[in-house]
């Protein structure tokens, strides 16, 4: 059975999902369901061998050259996660279910639902690192598109953008520390970085790497100073965040503690970053979370503190210490989970969440009341509840640090955070379901439906069970949880509700006593707490750092680009020419410039074109303000670099230029005659002569690089080619067969981009009007005869023999100088050329082709050549070829490569005609207007 | 023959960045293709010149121009063809939009 479909059947379901909601609004809530048990049927296989301590892990190589697998694993830890977002994942889906209004888009809920369970079973069962840092990424992105779920509400946009720059941000700083890891053990593969603590805590960027990493985990599970993000995710639905905040995304980061737990704890960089952090979080979320007047903010506060206390366990570092870690991991998700959901309905039924409002609710819904008891009292630490075990056990730890100096103080602060527990539950419950009915209720309350209660039921009988039979219930998969945190067998304890009076006990008692009288006299301490509020907030701090962020970079921008190309051309080239004279500047006195290899002597008519040439160019730049001229000098140009690729021995080249040369005059031609058809004198002479000055500069330093190149030896690669081309491409002509065989994925990026920017081009013809000038630059009125007769009628002969000379290139092309580019255009010339004799609209009328269809098409068989040896067992776009003997021609080759040059050829047709076609309809459409301007 | 071409694509260099800082588009696009040829040929000449053997696999010929800067350059010159056309048409928007050919795109009179 194959590992990796747990985390990505979700992915798949998340498409899935998202189509079956447009054929009915609850489709999407069952198929939601069902791709989560379809995910626990593919865990089932898996369980029993990890409950025997087995350790599955299944890899397929990916880039092995940097060391990356598609890698998973499932050991206790990962089950115990899978486990928990998965089952969890079904109850909040019943949930949401009916918690969802008749407004909301339940396809896009339930597909954003989805995508975010696979992103965090992936991060639960991902071997290799990088590959868990890419899904923990995807638990950012996922939880963003979730909290910003009513994106027209002004505080979803902003509470999601705050939890993905703060846990984006720590995505990055995880980034680094895992690659450390990956260099410091040399392998980015769980099994080899759990083996190796003992080099990992040695090595000198131990530290730097611990710091990374803990940034990493500490953003996400919102821990101290990182946790403002987590109140204000609060503005998503409910059953997200009983999603996000009880079983997942926060999980994630205590996840990441645990997960690395054997390869990086056990130092006192570990001990005191980690307790800490954790200690801090503990203690000061949950004295906000006493005075949070809103349900959810209470349980927002009260879930960073539960993480504090989870940090702070793991921190401590013992084993027993982080058994009780992954015990809190359990049991808070089960109590926080079924809490967000009784806040869910409370604010479902009631209309409103703030509890200066809320009250006397046991009236109406004492059933819901009693299961947001039993849930609170778990959360309080309550006897007989599952948070009191694990809370318990962390007490015990606490008093564990003896010896340390300060060892009171770890002891006393978890009390003290105890109290505030106990008072912040007692709130939750007392003040919400008992005393007056409150008339200010925006509803009239009453019991939910049936369904949406399951799931509360579900787990508060969880937490009961949990509670009084721990070793029934929950220690099986906390041993091996705790086995596999540990890396070893787990240290012995006894999961009991009673162990005599000791230390702990008197801990739990006085946090319960003290949090009811805490809870007593919360009214004078909520108006001293007002005034405090003031200074306290992190939001804000956050908000003003990113408007200085904003600030900053608006800045930046401001003084590099004043809105001026001429200006940004001008750094650019300033720039390029700085950094070639630092690099001559670099060499040695001794250097020369001219190499010793030999040069070849000059001729009289290559002298000749080249003089044509450089005269032509320089004209062109001297005269460039009377716009045709210089259009008529760039062509010359063009036509003497395609003599200087036919001097060099480059035929196919030589084709291509010209044929190109033709299609982009042609263009510019149609282009030039809705534009000026003169530049005004602009630039004043200094201006001129900077400009002259700074081009020759970069001509002369571009000449003499030319010249110390070829004055030097050199090795290539191309001998591969040449011995290659006929035994293993089957043609001769090595330019082409390196284009469509040997680098052929490289041409069919090429042609994708030539095909994506006729596209591009389309677009932007479409809605252009534009009106062309009617008189040339001296003012002469163009000529009125628009298709002279004798154009037309030789343009109209010539096109058969020039497609016959274009397929005759296009098969030749394999062998000698031709193939698929220059056919491409030669057909796009002689097709062209009838468009200008005879107009747009009648060669139109006569090829009624789809243009779009023939890039579409070119594509579709360059591409299907390149599938088709995949089907038969070939790395893709390998070629085959094979002769045939044809009557009349005689021998011919036929080469699976000939089919993709196919491809490339009608990309190129379709691609240049687009962008010529369209262009010309412009000039029709022109046309049009001048002469119906004219009739009227 | 290698002073010739270092020549030619020195002075192709130069008018292209002449062009490429004038104020108006169509001298810029000018400018642009200028560039491209020079890129083009010093593609070609990294290869070194050679006359007269091109790589056409023949019996009894051993020696022939390196085909790899070749075939990089075929494709570049259709690429570059691709992206003149691009910023031609966006120059003829842009004129449309604006109302004048400038560079910077802005409501100039």
């Amino acid at each position: 059975m194959n590992l990796s479909l747990i985390a990505l059947t979700p992915f798949l379901g998340a498409a899935f999902v998202a189509a079956i909601s447009r054929m009915g609004r609850l489709h999407a809530a069952w198929g939601a369901g069902l791709i989560t048990l379809i995910a626990l049927a593919f865990l089932f296989p898996f369980i029993a061998g990890v409950f025997s301590g087995q350790v599955v892990v299944q890899s397929v190589s990916w880039i092995p050259l940097l060391g990356l697998d598609f890698a998973f694993r499932l050991d206790g830890l990962g089950l115990l996660f899978v486990l928990l977002i998965l089952c969890i994942g079904l109850l909040i889906i019943l949930y949401a279910r009916y918690y969802l209004s008749e407004r909301d888009d339940m396809g896009r809920f339930y597909a954003y639902l989805l995508m975010f369970m696979g992103s965090m079973l992936g991060i639960a069962t991902s071997e290799n690192i990088i590959q868990l840092l890419i899904f923990w990424e995807l638990t950012s992105l996922s939880s963003f598109l979730l909290i910003s779920y009513w994106q027209t509400r002004h505080e979803s946009r902003m509470g999601a953008r705050m939890a993905l720059a703060v846990t984006g941000g720590g995505g990055l700083a995880l980034l680094g520390g895992f690659i450390l890891l990956g260099e410091i053990v040399g392998s980015y593969n769980l099994t080899d970085i759990l083996a190796s603590g003992d080099l990992i805590r040695a090595h000198d960027l131990y530290l730097p790497m611990l710091i990374l990493v803990l940034l990493g985990a500490f953003t996400k599970s919102a821990q101290f100073p990182f946790h403002f993000w987590l109140p204000n995710a609060m503005a998503a639905p409910t059953p997200v965040s009983a999603y996000l905040h009880s079983a997942t995304m926060v999980k994630a980061g205590v996840f990441l503690l645990a997960r690395l737990f054997p390869a990086l704890s056990g130092t006192s960089a570990w001990f005191w970053l980690v307790c800490i952090t954790g200690l801090a979080t503990l203690v000061i979320a949950a004295y906000i979370a006493m005075f949070k007047h809103d349900l959810k903010g209470l349980l927002a506060y009260s879930t960073i503190s539960h993480l504090g206390l989870i940090t702070l366990l793991f921190g401590i570092g013992t084993p027993m210490a982080a058994l009780a870690g992954t015990f809190h991991i359990i049991n808070h998700a089960i109590f926080k989970a079924s809490l967000f959901m009784a806040a869910g309905i409370i604010h479902h039924e009631t209309g409103t969440r703030d509890m200066r409002i809320l009250s006397g609710l046991w009236k109406y819904m004492p059933y819901t009341g009693l299961l947001a008891m039993v849930a609170a009292a778990s959360m309080a630490g309550v006897p007989l509840f599952n948070g009191f075990l694990s809370k318990e056990m962390f007490f015990a730890e606490t008093l564990s640090v003896a010896g340390q100096p300060w060892d009171w103080l770890l002891p006393a602060t978890a009390t003290l955070a105890g109290i505030f527990a106990v008072a912040y539950s007692l709130r939750f419950i007392h003040t919400v379901f008992f005393g007056e009915i409150s008339p200010d209720l925006p509803k009239q309350p009453h019991e939910p439906p049936r369904w949406m209660k399951v799931p509360i039921e579900i787990l508060v009988a969880l937490c009961l069970l949990v509670g009084i039979f721990p070793a029934l219930t929950v220690e099986p998969i906390l041993d091996i949880a705790a086995s596999s945190v540990l890396q070893s067998p787990v240290p012995d304890h006894d999961l009991a509700i009673w162990h005599g009076f000791n230390t702990a006990l008197y801990m739990s008692i006085t946090a319960l006593v003290g949090g009811i009288i805490l809870y007593l006299i919360r009214r004078p301490l909520f108006v001293l707490q007002e005034r405090l509020d003031k200074w306290l907030s992190f939001k804000d701090l956050y908000e003003l750092l990113l408007a200085k962020l904003f600030y900053l970079a608006n800045a930046a921008v401001h003084f590099l680009d004043k809105q001026s190309l001429q200006r940004m051309v001008l750094i650019f080239i300033l720039f390029i020419l700085a950094l070639g004279l630092s690099g001559v500047s670099g060499m040695d006195a001794g250097y020369s410039l001219t190499g010793g290899r030999a040069t070849l002597p000059i001729d009289g008519v290559s002298l000749l074109v080249a003089l044509v040439i450089a005269a032509a160019a320089v004209a062109t730049a001297v005269m460039h303000r009377q716009r045709l001229v210089s259009l008529i000098l760039l062509g010359t140009v063009g036509l003497g670099v395609s003599l200087v690729f036919v001097k060099f021995s480059a035929p196919d080249l030589a084709l291509t230029q010209l044929s190109v040369e033709v299609v982009t005059i042609v263009l510019m031609l149609l282009a030039l005659y809705f534009l000026p058809q003169e530049s005004p004198n602009e630039s004043g002479g200094w201006l001129r002569s900077r400009d002259a000055m700074i081009a020759s500069a970069a001509g002369g330093g571009v000449a003499l690089l030319v010249w110390a190149v070829l004055t030097r030896p050199y090795e290539t690669i191309a001998d591969y080619f040449l011995e290659n081309s006929l035994p293993a491409g089957g043609g001769t002509n090595v330019v082409n067969v390196i284009l469509v065989d040997f680098r052929g994925y490289d041409t069919l990026g090429e042609i994708t981009v030539l095909g994506l920017a006729g596209l591009g081009i389309y677009a932007m013809l479409e809605q252009l009007k534009l009106a062309g000038s009617s008189h040339d630059g001296q003012g002469r009125a163009w000529d009125t005869d628009m298709h002279p007769v004798i154009m037309a009628s030789f343009a109209r002969l010539l096109l058969p023999l020039a497609l016959l000379v274009s397929l005759f290139i296009l098969l030749r092309g394999h062998n000698l100088p031709g193939g698929g580019f220059i056919a491409g255009l030669i057909t796009a010339v002689a097709l062209v050329m009838q468009y200008l004799a005879n107009g747009v609209v009648w060669t139109q009328e006569r090829i009624p082709f789809n243009l779009h269809a023939i890039i579409g098409y070119g594509l579709l068989i360059a591409t299907a050549t390149g599938l088709a040896s995949w089907y038969f067992g070939y790395p893709f776009l390998t070629s085959t070829f094979s002769h045939i003997h044809w009557p009349v021609i005689g021998e011919f080759e036929l080469a699976s490569a000939m089919a993709f040059d196919l491809g490339v050829y009608l990309v190129v047709v379709g691609a240049t005609l687009l962008i010529l076609v369209y262009l010309g309809l412009v000039h029709h459409q022109s046309h049009q207007m001048k002469v119906r301007k004219r009739i009227r | 023959m290698e002073l010739l071409i270092s020549l030619i694509i020195g002075v192709l260099t130069a008018s292209g960045v002449y062009l490429s800082l004038r104020g108006r588009t169509f001298p810029v696009v000018l400018g642009l293709t200028f560039l491209s040829y020079a890129v083009n040929l010093f593609l070609l000449v990294m290869g070194r010149l050679t006359i007269g053997s091109p790589p056409i696999i023949t019996d009894g010929i051993i020696q022939y121009a390196d085909p790899l800067p070749q075939a990089l350059v075929l494709t570049a010159i259709v690429i570059s063809f691709g992206m003149t056309a691009f910023v031609i048409v966006l120059a003829l928007k842009a004129f449309s939009e604006m109302g004048n050919d400038q560079v910077d795109g802005q409501h100039k009179p």
